[in-house]
């Protein structure tokens, strides 16, 4: 029981994650949106982490300036391209899709694709071999 | 023909995947292309280091070439270049300004005093505002701008005279800056 309990915490504490924890708005959907947006932007010091998870000095500085935009009255889209326009496509978390990025986006679909292609030539000639021969199907796989 | 293609396509696959392997490890993860080759220079006005009373920019320079060199006493790579700044200033053939990025204005000054001073001005950024304008991730970075004000190099780490030969001085104009 004990056990359970210990794995159940550790199972969940990776939620518990974030550095940036305090209210910086008054405005409940603000405040949404302020966190939303920190972590979709990456943190280009430790690259793998949000500008949320990261105690970097440079993470912190782009957190500022997050929440000056949203004071501001800026639009998500103008925050993003804040950012690209000084940092580039890289400090966002999910890439843009653009022609540039269209195979990274596609690649799932068509490594699905792939598999199901061998799948498929896979099932119908070992169909083909049960029609012919089933015998041959318990035997070792056909060799050349 | 069933050999030739049990064969040719996991051959195939494994080209591509080394295909991008060989790419992929060739590119050095720590150094992010900057969008700002080729646009404007950021504007900033920003306190000199040495005079809170004196207001820089980049404006200071319209009309020739400069570099400005990002920089803090915090960052080993900005000790590790010192040395080539220093022989770079002395070259005479650009002005180097200085962006002291989140530092400490005593320590700075202190700094190149001890080690030498290669900069024409220094900036005083300690929040750090200028810099993310400039898509500073981490010192040293050293941008070079043109006479039409665009910035057209960035180097990401440390400066080496090397770099500076290579990739710096074919930007620059034959004779420009010589006394």
């Amino acid at each position: 029981m004990r056990a359970a309990a210990l794995i159940t915490c550790l199972l969940l504490s990776p939620l518990a994650g974030g550095v940036d924890t305090g209210q910086r708005f008054e405005d409940a959907a603000d405040q949404a949106r302020y966190e939303r947006l920190i972590r979709d932007l990456r943190c280009l010091v430790c690259r793998s982490e949000s500008i949320a998870d990261s105690n970097a000095t440079l993470a912190a500085d782009l957190r500022r300036e997050v929440e000056t935009l949203i004071r501001d009255g800026r639009s998500d889209a103008e925050i993003y391209d804040f950012m690209t326009e000084r940092y580039g496509d890289f400090i966002l978390l999910k890439p843009p899709v653009a022609p540039r990025t269209w195979l990274l986006w596609a690649a799932p679909a068509l490594f699905l694709a792939g598999g199901l292609a061998i799948v498929m030539v896979v099932v119908r000639r070992r169909a083909r071999i049960a029609r012919n021969d089933p015998a041959a199907l318990d035997e070792e796989p056909d060799r050349p | 023909m069933k050999l030739s293609l049990r064969f040719l396509v996991p051959a195939l696959a494994f080209a591509v995947l080394v295909a991008f392997f060989v790419v992929g490890l060739k590119r050095d993860p720590g150094q992010i292309p900057s969008p700002l080759i080729g646009k404007p220079a950021p504007d900033f006005s920003l306190e000199s280091l040495g005079d809170p009373a004196w207001k820089l920019g980049p404006g200071d320079f319209a009309g020739r070439h400069w570099l400005l060199n990002v920089w803090a006493t915090w960052c080993v790579g900005c000790r590790q270049e010192h040395e080539t700044l220093l022989a770079i200033a002395r070259e005479n053939r650009v002005p180097i300004m200085g962006l002291n990025w989140r530092d400490d204005r005593a320590l700075a000054l202190g700094w190149l005093t001890q080690l030498g001073n290669p900069y024409i001005s220094v900036a005083y950024d300690p929040e750090g505002h200028a810099a993310i304008d400039w898509g500073v991730y981490g010192a040293p970075e050293t941008f070079l701008i043109d006479a039409s004000g665009h910035v057209v190099k960035k180097q990401i780490g440390p400066m080496t005279m090397d770099i500076w030969q290579r990739e710096f001085l074919p930007l620059l104009p034959a004779g420009e800056g010589r006394p």
